[in-house]
Order: structure tokens, then C-alpha cells, then sequence
């Protein structure tokens, strides 16, 4: 009799099975997978009351690369390009991440002026990274100027990172004991006249956006995530810290030199939308002094370790290493045999973690809230497919 | 209650004020943008397609040492590559004369020093359909043999448009140097 139903019944795998409900004045409505609040190809599945949501349910998949598995049939320099392909939008910390797992197992010591390095990049492509979340969620709540502004700010950043990394976007700059090239005074040059500018610009971005009566009323307690439900789905990065815990990698355990860094950890204990915006926002700042105080010490030396490994064999074992990514912790499982190549190498994306929670906040919110909640988490969808 | 609620909106109109001021003093500042195909400003350090570097002598031969560490290294398999079998050189006398490969291979390996085996380059092929730009292959290469192009006009409307042979290339940019 199941059978029978399910022919009649209309729509696919994911839609037949949301379904069953025993209200019959509700609707069901796909959002996504080509929906430009939904950033990527996400979709998500409504049960809906009029504007209100009664059920949310991500529907995921619909750019899974298999990135664990091709590290497990390529080689470790050869799997260098694709971390930083799947968080297309801060791809440095992906590289350290898979970098540095390698390096802990292998127990090569990275020259200071590399570690130096990799913290000033890492933190500029976190800030290009927040820029563009900022433009985004405006744009998704309606507001189209702010983000010419933030494409402003991050060309700049770019066109600084484009000298020494050599793209603009999927950075592959992190090798095993050091990175690819050194950075010159240029680089130097540029990044204190960047990091000034959007000093001045936060006052600019807190007058246009921050303040405005109109964000306020869409932002403020509006997608409420209680800390409990937070580390019930493992929530991190800002989505986290949005709930008033101020957890970040780089603190809890400091890896590399940012023990050596004078920063805070913003946190707000609003639990909404708005709390999540603020804390991306002064993390920006906390951003650019650490690149000053790194710039003001960075010392000379090598930028890569003279014998770093070219093709590294790393000794049976397994490892895990995480970094603070510009949506949480990212985590990198690494499982070796002794072989060129990874026996498995397990991701773990902040993006999936953060999602999840979404089915059970946007219950009982308007589309128009749940759009809100959704660009508030910063989605990537590469990241969360893999 | 309406107190409250008048002034929430008045501050709330002087938010909007505030913005409006921003978009104003932007409306006077100087334009930002470029008109892109008629001023470019950010292409140095351009990364293009990978193309073979001249060798010193002869700016229509690569540096190449076909030695395959790039082949090896790509990641999307992209580039492959043919060179001939070491030719020895034989002794000055037997220069004259030259036989076959197969037949001098055997007396020079007694006469002539291994250094001279060099193994020759003979196609260099890109296919750029399935590069990732990592430049791993430029950093593996021994011989600095590889490097960037500042190719950036690249389009087509077939997928062999985009597998170079990048050593015809290289000869054709010799030749035309040259005239």
C-alpha cells in the first residue's frame, strides 16, 4: 500500500520522505539548489504555513568532489591545490591545515619567518574572507551597495596576495616546511597601507550597515542559537562565539605562533543574527592586529626548510590537526601507512557542523528570517559537500 | 510606551540619515573602478599557463631535461611529454659518419663519459583543460626549465583549442623574435 503512495506521490527521494505530516493545509517548498540566498547549491526543503516555516531540512550533496578520497590516490604534494578548494573563500587555512598534519607527522620544524608568513596571509584571506561574507548576507537581506564596498577592500587584498601567492582566489601557497615564495617589501608596503585603510573603514561599514535602523530589525533577535544547541551540533567559529562562548582555535590550542600575538576573542551572548554579524566584524579588526604585530617582528631567515621533503613519505601513524578557518574548526584527520600516499584522510568542515543546527532554529521563523539565520551562519557549499 | 516608540523611530530615521551621508561623501570620491580592457593595472605576477623557458644558446631549445619530475608531480595529469633516447655522441672521428643510434649506442658507452647522455626533447604537451594552476610542476623542475606565461586572452570554442604543444610554441616565438 506504501508502494502505491509513493508512485503517486510527486517529487523526488528527499521530497517523498518530508512528506508525511498529518496537517494537509501546508505546503512544501524547495529552496535551493539554485537560490541565490542559499550561496552555492544548497537545498533545503520547507513545510510551510503561509510565510512560516513549519519544518527545515537540508538537503546536501550537490557538489561533493570526493576530496577524501582523492587524497587517498594522489600523492601528499599532489593533493596541495585542493584543500584550498573546498572553502573556496579562506583557502589558506585549509592549506595549513593539510600542511601542517603532514608536517606534525613527519616532526618538521618550520623556519620562524615562514610561521610568520603563513599567519600574515592566512589572517589577510580571513579578513577577504569576512568582507565577503559581509557584502553577502546584505545582499541576501536586500541592501546591494555595501557589497561594492567590500569588493573594494578585498581586490585590494588580492591584488596584495596575487604578488607572492600567485591566484587571486584557490590560494595553493603552504608547502611542506615553509611556503612557495618569500614576500618582499612590497608586500610589506602594501599590507600596512591595507590594514590603515580598513582601520579607517570600519567606522564607514559601522555607520552605513552596522547602525541602520532597517539591519536592526532583520538582525536582532531574530535566529536565535541557544549555547546548548550550538554544542549539541558542534558549532564553531563565529556561529559559536555568537552564542557567547569564546572559543577559538587559535587560543584553545594555539597553534603555530599565535601564542605570541596580542588579540581578543570577540564573543557576544545575544545568541541572534545580529550577535554572529558583530562577531565577524571585530574579528576583521582583531585580524589586522595580528598582521601588524606580526609584521612589526617578522624576522629574516629562510622561507622554506632547506631540506624540506619534496615527495614526503611520513611514518606509519595517524595525527589531527586543527585551525581557527574563517567559518570554525577545521579539522584534518590523517591516517598514514608509510606510503606516498594517504591511507585516509578525513576532513572536518565548520560549515556542515553549522548547517545542521539550521532545521531546528528556522522552526516557527518566516522565509524571510530563515534567509537571514541561513547567511548569518556563512555557508560555503563546497566546503560542506567536499 | 509611545515615548519609547517615537524615539526608537527617530533614531532610527537619523540611522538612515547617517548611511545616506556615507553614500554621499562616496558619491563625490574619486572612481575606483578601471575600464578594464582599455586600462589594466594588476596583471604583473599574472600566473598563465605553464610555457617552456629557451635555453642559452639556443632560443629554440628548451632547458628541458625530460627528466618527467613535472609529469609525475601534476595532480590533474596534464602534461605529458616525449624525448628521444639518449643519443651518445661518438668520438670526434666517427662524427663524419654518423649511424644509427641503436649501432653508437653501444661503442660510446665505452669511449664517451655518461654526462653526454642527455635524452632530447621532442613534444612538450599541455593540456590546459585540465590544469589547476598549482605550479607544482614549476617547482619541481630541476633544470628551471618551466615558468608562467602572461597569457591571459585565452578563450576558444573547442576543448583542442586549449592542448598547447608548448614546444612549437617556443620555436615559433624564437622565429619570430628573430625577425
Amino acid at each position: 500500500m506504501n508502494l502505491d503512495l509513493r508512485l503517486d506521490t510527486k517529487g523526488d527521494f528527499y521530497s517523498q520522505r518530508f512528506q508525511p505530516t498529518e496537517r494537509e493545509d501546508t505546503l512544501v517548498l524547495n529552496m535551493g539548489p539554485q537560490h541565490p540566498s542559499t550561496h552555492g547549491v544548497l537545498r533545503i526543503l520547507l513545510e510551510i504555513d503561509g510565510e512560516y516555516i513549519l519544518r527545515a531540512e537540508p538537503v546536501l550533496g550537490y557538489i561533493h568532489r570526493m576530496h577524501e578520497k582523492m587524497a587517498e590516490v594522489m600523492s601528499y604534494p599532489q593533493y596541495l591545490p585542493n584543500p584550498g578548494r573546498t572553502d573556496y573563500l579562506h583557502a589558506l587555512a585549509w592549506n595549513w591545515a593539510h600542511v601542517a598534519a603532514v608536517e606534525r607527522l613527519m616532526n618538521i620544524e618550520v623556519p620562524e619567518r615562514a610561521e610568520y608568513i603563513r599567519v600574515i596571509t592566512c589572517e589577510l584571506n580571513r579578513i577577504s574572507s569576512h568582507l565577503l561574507w559581509w557584502g553577502a548576507i546584505l545582499l541576501d537581506l536586500g541592501a546591494f551597495t555595501p557589497i561594492m564596498y567590500a569588493f573594494d577592500d578585498r581586490e585590494r587584498i588580492q591584488d596584495i596576495m596575487q604578488r607572492n601567492t600567485g591566484s587571486r582566489l584557490t590560494y595553493c601557497y603552504y608547502r611542506f616546511g615553509g611556503v612557495a615564495a618569500d614576500i618582499d617589501d612590497k608586500f610589506i608596503e602594501d599590507t600596512r597601507t591595507e590594514c590603515a585603510r580598513l582601520k579607517d573603514r570600519a567606522k564607514m561599514f559601522k555607520d552605513l550597515v552596522t547602525d541602520n535602523f532597517i539591519l536592526r530589525k532583520r538582525m536582532e533577535e531574530i535566529g536565535e542559537i541557544p549555547i546548548d544547541t550550538c554544542r549539541r551540533y558542534g558549532a564553531t567559529g563565529p556561529v559559536l562565539r555568537g552564542s557567547g562562548q569564546p572559543y577559538d582555535v587559535r587560543r584553545a590550542e594555539p597553534y603555530s605562533i599565535y601564542d605570541r600575538f596580542d588579540f581578543k576573542i570577540p564573543a557576544y551572548d545575544t545568541c541572534d543574527s545580529m550577535g554572529r554579524y558583530l562577531v565577524r566584524m571585530d574579528e576583521i579588526q582583531e585580524s589586522i592586529k595580528i598582521i601588524e604585530q606580526a609584521l612589526d617582528t617578522l624576522p629574516e631567515g629562510d622561507y622554506i626548510l632547506p631540506k624540506a621533503p619534496k615527495r614526503p613519505k611520513p611514518p606509519a601513524g595517524d595525527v589531527y590537526f586543527a585551525v581557527e578557518g574563517a567559518r570554525g574548526k577545521i579539522g584534518i584527520h590523517l591516517v598514514s601507512d608509510g606510503g606516498k600516499s594517504p591511507y585516509r584522510l578525513k576532513l572536518r568542515a565548520p560549515g556542515f557542523s553549522n548547517l545542521s543546527l539550521f532545521s531546528e532554529v528556522a522552526q516557527g521563523t518566516l522565509i524571510a528570517d530563515a534567509v537571514a539565520i541561513l547567511a548569518s551562519l556563512d555557508l560555503v557549499i563546497p566546503e560542506i559537500d567536499r | 510606551m509611545i515615548v519609547k516608540s517615537l524615539s526608537e523611530t527617530l533614531s532610527g530615521m537619523w540611522s538612515l540619515l547617517v548611511g545616506m551621508k556615507v553614500t554621499a561623501v562616496n558619491f563625490k570620491s574619486p572612481q575606483i573602478t578601471v575600464h578594464y580592457p582599455r586600462q589594466v593595472t594588476n596583471l604583473d605576477g599574472y600566473r598563465g599557463h605553464i610555457e617552456l623557458v629557451p635555453s642559452d644558446e639556443d632560443p629554440t631549445k628548451s632547458k628541458c631535461i625530460a627528466c618527467s619530475n613535472c609529469v609525475r608531480i601534476c595532480p590533474g595529469a596534464c602534461i605529458s611529454l616525449k624525448a628521444s633516447k639518449p643519443k651518445k655522441k661518438a668520438a670526434p672521428e666517427k662524427t663524419d659518419a654518423p649511424s644509427t643510434a641503436n649501432e653508437a649506442q653501444p661503442e660510446s658507452k665505452k669511449e664517451a663519459p655518461p654526462k653526454k647522455a642527455k635524452p632530447e626533447l621532442q613534444s612538450f604537451v599541455l593540456d590546459y583543460n585540465y590544469c589547476c594552476l598549482c605550479g607544482l610542476c614549476v617547482e619541481s623542475c630541476p633544470s628551471g626549465a618551466l615558468r608562467y606565461s602572461s597569457d591571459v586572452y585565452v578563450a576558444g570554442f573547442t576543448r583542442q583549442e586549449f592542448v598547447y604543444d608548448l614546444l612549437s610554441r617556443l620555436q615559433y616565438q624564437a622565429q619570430k623574435k628573430e625577425q
